[in-house]
């Protein structure tokens, strides 16, 4: 099967989104389709699944016209879609999912027949190398399992061409690894594949052929054999990129955060943090790495004053802050930067000036008794969207108007804009673009060399190691290993990442 | 590293209000022109024209004639329509009485509509403005007919009850919600209920009930209490009171308490993104209590003006369905205190036009609901209205800025 894009634009209101895009991808190879975010990459998957229409150009598949109206007409013509947030219903069982909507029956009146479906998950399992039990409840399994699941299904849907948006997102580095077999056992069965990321690892061990897209453009092809980092950073930027952070030594002072012992639960009221226990000295970056879901959130969330602990100790440069409120702990020159910067470190129905208040607005200057000074607050937003380089055309644009990287600057902003103690920032550029992703590292280490405590979670192990002066790995709730960047290697922190105790 | 949509078709979905109900309600930060006046006003617009063909071909003497003489039948029926609007529009603003009952009529309706719009903008569904209503107007009822006091003092005694009790009602979901998360579309209108029955009890009870009555009406309110009314002296009739200027300051103060104040700037936040609200240090729990008192207070407003205002005591049910109307004023004025009392003023000019035209036409007040329903079904349906009006759709986000690497 051959599947050939030719001529695709996609104009949203003011934006060019994708821009002339030629592409083709044949069976048996894959096309990593490499690019920043905001460059294009799941507008242009969109169009190729029929969630959106394209403006202009057309979709061939062995070489005549096809036109999608929805997904449900690229499924039958032969395309899956792997998303990177699993389409999966939670409390149905693995076969269950596979099937959903286009369930096996027998009988009159359409009854389901689900010893057909597990037949069915099973015979597809041990063809591709797939293994996974058909009866397991899809909440109860890893997110590794949960992606073969994925898979299972595009290929029961008879896919011949598999999209993949981001799918080593959520894995450790061993789960990359099964995943990339699984990858090349589909290859060499003949489908062809389109992989979508930003790592460059990946598309360079990964990729039979590399197209990069930048602000909605093809701007080249490239060769994996030939190919490095560096060049391919540069195609997807379009201009050199330094790809290491550029930083002196640390110089660790005097405690500001104290944890001892802390247990924090979970929403399931499962013990998601479990006896932890770390310092962070002022003038040092402590990075925490670890795959999502060990853990951390539930940590940074006690820390900030969101969630509250059930054992242990919080102290903030020597006084006692354990389950102190949100507000408290800002008060106390603490900088967070949440998570889930859409959730909620902004509000996007709010202007950039509401935003860049949202957590002072409550003090002088920006308000006196109940009074908000909007005059003084738009001062300061003006003053932060100079300092830190906020793209936008004023203080009074809606923050969902911004590019992610664009938002993220305006809580880097926000939050280091003030005097701060302590940093706790959690994925700091996660979603962001690379040069947006430079700003923010430069920042953060600014932040240690002016004297504060910095407090880095990241399931980018890269950025871990790029940042931190040093790491500790978060594995089931537990701090398993603390190493210094300069002595430990990606796969040791991996083998850690994914629960190996043993010491190196 | 996770990757969002590059470019979504709409705004990206925060906890909270749904953006279907954002769209709804027009509730958030900033104005904006197209969505928040163009559309409402093509609404009424359409819902009028919608209106029209509803009264021109609902006679059926005239249906009947199409058959038989059409041209005598289009003529009978653009004499219906035109005989009707007419009456509609002199009813509601042609001269001084109309205009005084019109003002009369949306004075209640601008501070019920406010109660439901700060509910709006806080990410809350207040429908018991009915029962909050009712409430507020028992509380101002009883300062009203108990105490002898001078006017000067008695009036603002009885704003500040019926602020009182309508709080308490408004307060009681807004603390279940923010205790044990009972949905406040839920307790609001069982509170409505309870209210009613209530006052409808409450009404033959000696302390409350006209002496010598046996139905259930209340005490006169003592004329000290009373709400002046302003133009009396050119006509007697003219009973346009204090109330409209109360519900103007009073829109006036939750405009400045919305979108001037620390407090505003929390229910807003709470209403737009709770999560947000959260992580910033504000205490949710606490203004969704303090939202729904508010809330309350205002549509305690509007019953006190029902009471002290028009009509001096309280008879079962005496708020009508002022606060089931509300809802619709505050949709149609996006939750916006400014757009309420725009809103306010149509709702109480079509309900004085209404009166008029079922008076001089055999078109019943009947339509009046119905072109304000329809005017909902159309601000409800904004794609609807920017299909058939050609507005550019300018609620998809565009993003004003591209990334960073240049």
């Amino acid at each position: 099967m051959e599947l050939e894009l030719r001529g695709i634009t996609k104009r949203f209101p003011g934006v060019l989104a994708n821009d002339n895009v030629n592409l083709t991808i044949r069976s048996g190879e894959i096309l990593c389709l490499l690019g920043e975010n905001g460059a294009g990459k799941s507008t242009l998957m969109n169009i190729m699944y029929g969630l959106y229409s394209a403006s202009e150009g057309e979709i061939l598949v062995n070489g005549e016209v096809v036109h999608f109206d929805g997904p449900g007409d690229a499924i039958a013509a032969g395309i899956g879609m792997v998303h990177q947030h699993f389409m999966l219903v939670p409390v149905f069982t693995v076969a269950e999912n596979v099937v959903l909507g286009v369930e096996p029956t027998k009988g009159p009146g359409g009854i389901l027949d689900i010893s057909e479906a597990r037949r069915d998950v099973t015979e597809i399992s041990s063809q591709y190398n797939l293994e996974v039990d058909p009866d397991a409840i899809i909440e109860d399994l890893p997110v590794g399992l949960q992606q073969r699941v994925e898979i299972i299904k595009v290929l029961f849907r008879d896919a011949e061409i598999l999209v993949f948006d981001e799918p080593t997102a959520v894995l450790t580095p061993q789960e990359v690894e099964e995943f990339f077999s699984i990858i090349r056992n589909l290859k060499a069965d003949g489908k062809g594949i389109i992989f979508i990321t930003h790592k460059l690892k990946e598309v360079l061990e990964i990729a039979d052929r590399i197209a990069v897209l930048r602000r909605g453009a093809v701007v080249g092809e490239a060769d994996p054999s030939t190919a490095t980092e560096k060049t391919l950073a540069e195609m997807m930027v379009g201009r050199p990129v330094v790809l290491t952070v550029d930083k002196g030594p640390a110089q660790p002072g005097e405690v500001v955060l104290e944890v001892r012992d802390l247990d924090v639960l979970n929403v399931h009221d499962h013990l998601a943090v479990n006896q932890v226990s770390f310092d962070v000295r002022k003038g040092e970056i402590v990075g925490i790495a670890g795959v999502q879901g060990n853990g951390q959130t539930e940590l940074v969330e006690a820390l900030t004053g969101l969630r509250e602990s059930v054992g242990g100790t919080v102290r903030i440069s020597g006084q006692d802050f354990t389950n102190a409120s949100p507000r408290q702990i800002h008060k106390a020159s603490v900088a967070h930067v949440p998570e889930d910067r859409q959730r909620s470190g902004l509000v996007l129905k709010f202007t950039l000036t509401e935003n860049f208040v949202l957590d002072s607005y409550y003090d002088e200057p920006f308000s006196h008794g109940i009074k908000m000074n909007w005059n003084r607050s738009r001062q300061e937003a003006e003053r932060l969207i100079e300092e830190f380089d906020v793209r936008t055309p004023s203080s009074e644009v809606m923050a969902s108007n911004l590019s992610g990287g664009n938002q993220q600057k305006v809580i880097v902003a926000r939050e280091f804009g003030r005097d701060v103690e302590l940093v706790i920032a959690s994925q700091p550029t996660r979603g962001v673009d690379v040069g947006s992703i430079e700003f923010i590292h430069d920042r953060i280490v600014e932040e240690r060399d002016n004297g504060s405590a910095v407090l880095i979670v990241s399931s980018e192990l890269d950025e871990v190691m790029a940042l931190s002066d040093r790491i500790l790995v978060m594995f089931a709730g537990r701090i398993v290993a603390e190493k210094r960047p300069e002595e430990t290697t990606n796969a040791e922190l991996g083998l850690y990442m994914a629960g190996s105790t043993s010491e190196a | 590293m996770s990757d969002r949509p590059d470019l979504p078709e709409t705004p990206p979905e925060q906890p909270g209000m749904s953006s279907f109900f954002k769209d709804l309600t027009g509730a958030g930060s900033q104005i904006n022109w197209r969505a928040n006046v163009l559309v409402p006003a093509l609404a009424i617009l359409s819902a009028l024209i919608a209106g029209g063909i509803i009264i021109a071909f609902g006679d059926l003497d005239t249906l009947k004639l199409w058959g038989s003489d059409p041209g005598q039948a289009a003529s009978d029926t653009l004499n219906r329509l035109g005989d009707s609007y007419v009456a509609l529009f002199e009813g509601a603003v042609g001269g001084l009485g109309p205009i005084s009952e019109t003002l009369t009529r949306a004075a209640p309706l601008i501070l019920a509509g406010l109660a439901v719009a700060i509910g709006f903008q806080a990410g809350l569904f207040n429908i018991g403005a009915n029962g909050q209503m009712l409430i507020g107007g028992m509380f101002a009822l009883v300062v009203g007919f108990q105490f002898d006091l001078p006017t000067v003092i008695h009036i603002p005694l009885a704003i500040i009850a019926a602020l009182i009790g309508g709080a308490i009602w408004g307060g009681i979901p807004g603390f279940l919600r923010a205790k044990t998360g009972a949905h406040e579309v839920i307790t609001t209108i069982m509170l409505n209920f309870i209210a009613l029955r209530l006052v409808d009890y409450l009404l033959t009870v000696e302390f409350f009930q006209l002496e010598g009555r046996n139905d259930p009406v209340s005490k006169s309110v003592l004329d000290s209490a009373r709400y002046p009314k302003l133009i009396d002296f050119i006509n007697a009739r003219y009973r346009v009171h204090l109330g409209i200027i109360i519900a103007i300051l009073a829109a006036w103060f939750i405009w400045w308490l919305l979108y001037r104040s620390t407090i505003g700037f929390e229910f807003r936040a709470v209403g737009a993104n709770p999560d947000g609200a959260r992580y910033a240090g504000m205490n949710v729990v606490w203004l969704i209590v303090a939202v729904m008192a508010v809330a309350g207070a205002m549509a305690g407003l509007a019953g006190g003006d029902q009471v002290v205002g028009t009509l001096g005591r309280a008879t079962p049910g005496f708020v009508g369905v002022i606060g089931f109307d509300a809802i619709a004023l505050a949709l149609l004025g996006r939750s916006h205190p400014f757009g309420v009392v725009a809103a306010g003023l149509l709702f109480g000019g079509l309900a004085a036009g209404g009166q008029n035209m079922q008076a001089s036409t055999d078109v019943g007040i009947d339509i009046v609901q119905v072109i304000q329903a329809l005017i909902i079904v159309f601000i409800a349906a904004p794609a609807l209205i920017k299909a058939i009006y050609r507005v550019k759709a300018d609620t998809e986000a565009a993003q004003v800025s591209q990334g960073w690497a240049t």
